[in-house]
Parts: C-alpha cells; sequence; structure tokens
C-alpha cells in the first residue's frame, strides 16, 4: 500500500502507454487507431511533466514580491509540453482527413482489407 | 492522496471502456474523458498553462474532430471474426 | 492470436522499462538549467510568469517550429479534402432559443480569449490557450445556427498576417545586433500589463495565429 502511495502518478501513466500501445497493435478498424494514438501522447505528456515535480513545490509565478524561488518546480519540461500538444492536435487532424480519403476510395475501415498499393 | 488515486483509476477504466466498445462514437466520448483527468492531473502536478492547453486542446477540439471524422464515415466497427 | 502475442510482448517491454526507470528520483531537486532560468528569469526577461519566458525567450526557436508544424499540418488537409462539398439539403435549422443565444455569446468568447492571450506574461497561460479559446468560439457557432462568422477566406488572410508578423519581429531583432528574436523593447516594471520587452507581442501574434489555423480546420472537416 506504501508502493502505491508513492507511485501512483507513474501507475497511471505507464498505464495509459500501455493501453494506447495495445489498441494500436491489435485492433482492426483505423478510428480506434487514431484513438490509440491520442492516448499514447497523453501518456507520454504526463510522464514528462511528473519527472519535473518537486515534493511541496509551487507553480512558477512571480505574483507576489517575495516568493521563495528554491521551492519551485521545474519550468523547462512544463514548456516543451505545451508544444507536444499542439503539435499532436495537428498530427490528430492530418491523420483524420487522411482516414477520410481513404474511406471514400475502398469503401471500407478494415485494415485488413486495405491491402496493397493499386496503380 | 486518496482522491488522486481515485482519479486515475477512472482514468484507467475510461481508456480500457475506449478499447472495448464497438460504437465508435462511445470511444470518442470515451478518449475525451481520459483528456479531461489527464487535465486535473496536470493541475495536481503544480502546472496551470499545460492543464488549460490539454483542456481547450486535447478535451474539446479532439473530441470535435473524431466526431466529424466519424460522421462522414462509418459509426459502428464490425464484428466478423477473422484475422 | 495477434492479442494474445502482442499482449505478452507488451508486458515484457513493460517490465524491462520498470526495471530501468527505478533509478530516477522522485520528487527530488531541479536541474542546473532551470535553477539558473528561475533565479535570473525576472531581470533578464521582466515577465512574471517563467514557463513563458521559457518558451518565448530562452527556447523562441523551438516555437518558431512548432509554428511551422501547425501551418504544415493545415495546408496538408485542406490539400487531402480539395474539392469535396457535400449537399446541405439534410440539415434542418435549429430552433429560435439555440441560434439567437450562439450568436450572443460569439463576441464573449473571442473576448475571453483575447484576455488569456494578452496576459499570457503574468497569469497561466498564452497565445496557444487563448487560439484553442477563439477555435471553440467558432465552432459553436458553426454548431449552432450553421453559419460561419467570418469569411474562409478572411480566416486565411488573418492567419497568414499573424505569422509574417512574428518572423518580422524576429528579423527586426536580429537587425538591432545579435540574434534572432532578440528583445530589444524595454523591460519596464514587474507585474504591470506593458512589461516584459517583445513577450506579449509575440504572444499576440501566435493567439491570432493558432486561433485562424484550429478555425479553419474545423471549416474544412465540417463541409
Amino acid at each position: 500500500m506504501n508502493f502505491l502511495y508513492q507511485n501512483i502518478y507513474y501507475i497511471g501513466a505507464f498505464g495509459l502507454i500501455f493501453i494506447g500501445l495495445y489498441i494500436v497493435a491489435a485492433k482492426k478498424n483505423l478510428i480506434k487507431i487514431i484513438i490509440g494514438l491520442g492516448f499514447i501522447s497523453t501518456g507520454i505528456n504526463l510522464f514528462l511533466i511528473i519527472i519535473g515535480y518537486i515534493k511541496k513545490g509551487t507553480a512558477t509565478i512571480f505574483s507576489k514580491p517575495n516568493l521563495n524561488p528554491a521551492q519551485m518546480v521545474d519550468p523547462v519540461p512544463q514548456a516543451l509540453v505545451l508544444t507536444a500538444i499542439v503539435i499532436d492536435v495537428a498530427v490528430l487532424a492530418l491523420a483524420l482527413g487522411l482516414v477520410i480519403g481513404l474511406y471514400k476510395h475502398y469503401k471500407t475501415l478494415n485494415i485488413r482489407k486495405i491491402r496493397g498499393l493499386k496503380w | 492522496m486518496i482522491f488522486i488515486t481515485f482519479l486515475v483509476i477512472i482514468m484507467l477504466i475510461g481508456a480500457i471502456v475506449a478499447c472495448i466498445f464497438k460504437d465508435l462514437l462511445s470511444a470518442a466520448i470515451a478518449a475525451g474523458i481520459v483528456s479531461l483527468i489527464a487535465s486535473i492531473l496536470f493541475y495536481f502536478l503544480q502546472a496551470p498553462d499545460v492543464a488549460m492547453a490539454e483542456a481547450s486542446i486535447g478535451a474539446a477540439l479532439t473530441t470535435a474532430i473524431f466526431v466529424f471524422a466519424i460522421k462522414k464515415t462509418e459509426r459502428y466497427e464490425e464484428n466478423e471474426k477473422d484475422n | 492470436m495477434r492479442r494474445i502475442i502482442s499482449f505478452i510482448l507488451l508486458i515484457i517491454i513493460f517490465v524491462g522499462i520498470y526495471l530501468a526507470l527505478t533509478h530516477i528520483p522522485y520528487a527530488k531537486d531541479k536541474m542546473k538549467v532551470s535553477k539558473h532560468y528561475i533565479n535570473n528569469g525576472i531581470k533578464e526577461n521582466g515577465a512574471a510568469n517563467i514557463v513563458t519566458a521559457v518558451v518565448l525567450n530562452y527556447r523562441g526557436f523551438d516555437t518558431l517550429g512548432e509554428v511551422t508544424v501547425l501551418f504544415i499540418g493545415a495546408v496538408g488537409l485542406g490539400m487531402i479534402l480539395f474539392g469535396s462539398r457535400t449537399n446541405s439539403k439534410d440539415r434542418t435549422p435549429a430552433s429560435l432559443i439555440l441560434t439567437t443565444g450562439c450568436r450572443l455569446l460569439f463576441p464573449f468568447i473571442l473576448l475571453l480569449g483575447i484576455y488569456i492571450f494578452i496576459h499570457g506574461h503574468l497569469t497561466p497561460g498564452g497565445g496557444f490557450q487563448g487560439g484553442a479559446i477563439i477555435a471553440s468560439g467558432f465552432l459553436l457557432n458553426y454548431l449552432g445556427c450553421l453559419k460561419r462568422p467570418v469569411k474562409e477566406n478572411g480566416i486565411n488572410a488573418i492567419e497568414s498576417l499573424a505569422g509574417t508578423i512574428f518572423v518580422m519581429i524576429g528579423l527586426i531583432g536580429l537587425l538591432y545586433g545579435g540574434y534572432f528574436l532578440l528583445n530589444f523593447l524595454p523591460k519596464g516594471v514587474l507585474n504591470t500589463l506593458v512589461s516584459g520587452g517583445i513577450l506579449p507581442l509575440l504572444y499576440i501574434a501566435i493567439g491570432f495565429k493558432v486561433g485562424a489555423e484550429l478555425a479553419g480546420i474545423i471549416y474544412k472537416l465540417m463541409e
């Protein structure tokens, strides 16, 4: 129980990556595979923010004149994750555009049936 | 601490629900719930900028884009058992 | 068969990851780079929000790359779905309360988005969050009363103009001597609206660009 209380954030992030990888590897419908891709991205962003956390830390905003700068959390992973979230939505939009184009051509969304590049 | 454990368990149950259901609309809404709980966890990890970005971009716009894509293709997954 | 094999492979991978990652200390001290950014952030930037300073000043080139990737994604989507209009005769208009409510709410949502990215260097927030809220306002208006508040050519013009302004501000910094995205305006008093050099101007350009981009993606998918 003590192990659970100390590592609950890690279990959440890695559980999400595990479920996302399982969906990408073993499912047949194209839209479900893209949902799994979104889960992997969310899990990795959560893991990056967990690394930058300090016990009893505060957010890095100097709103009052004298705040203790030794008690603040790490600001560099937050800046990188901000960029990663916005890029993920662009990738998901482009992937769904490709799925719509594929559906118009093949009339099915099963990846076992869309085989071969036909000229 | 009990509250955070509760939230993580609900997030993992939501992800498993999105894996199992055959109705694609329910799977897209379960993905939205996972994004929302991830945004709350970002707030508890003292990162308010990232929480605001994940809530507005992940929970609102990604779910809307999925619903538009489902509208233009099929709604139900096939259930034949072939490999 | 495929499911069982993938499950076993994933369990092996995750046991390996767990054995490798137990050596990372949880909730201990920060890295040296972050200590330098927090201790000297106010003197070098003038902004109260350190994450804004890191995104726009210390790592400003990554933000330029991210703006480029968003632009490529939107252009690619427009190219794939080119010339595919569905006929809209199977859409019934909504009731009077819904259409009036949606049209009434649109300026307030726009105002909230603009407030969030103007105060990006003082409170949590910034360009990306404000832009996403503006795109949600466009989405509400298009779902509620089936009308586009701004025409499509106007959205594309706003997006291109905002991206050009971002690069122009960086090039002016290059002319002043030094490097791209140099902070050439005075830093001002801490915790006021006009402070932090060029940081508010950059976030205003990014806010309009991201908002117009995501609204364009919604327009293209909704046809």
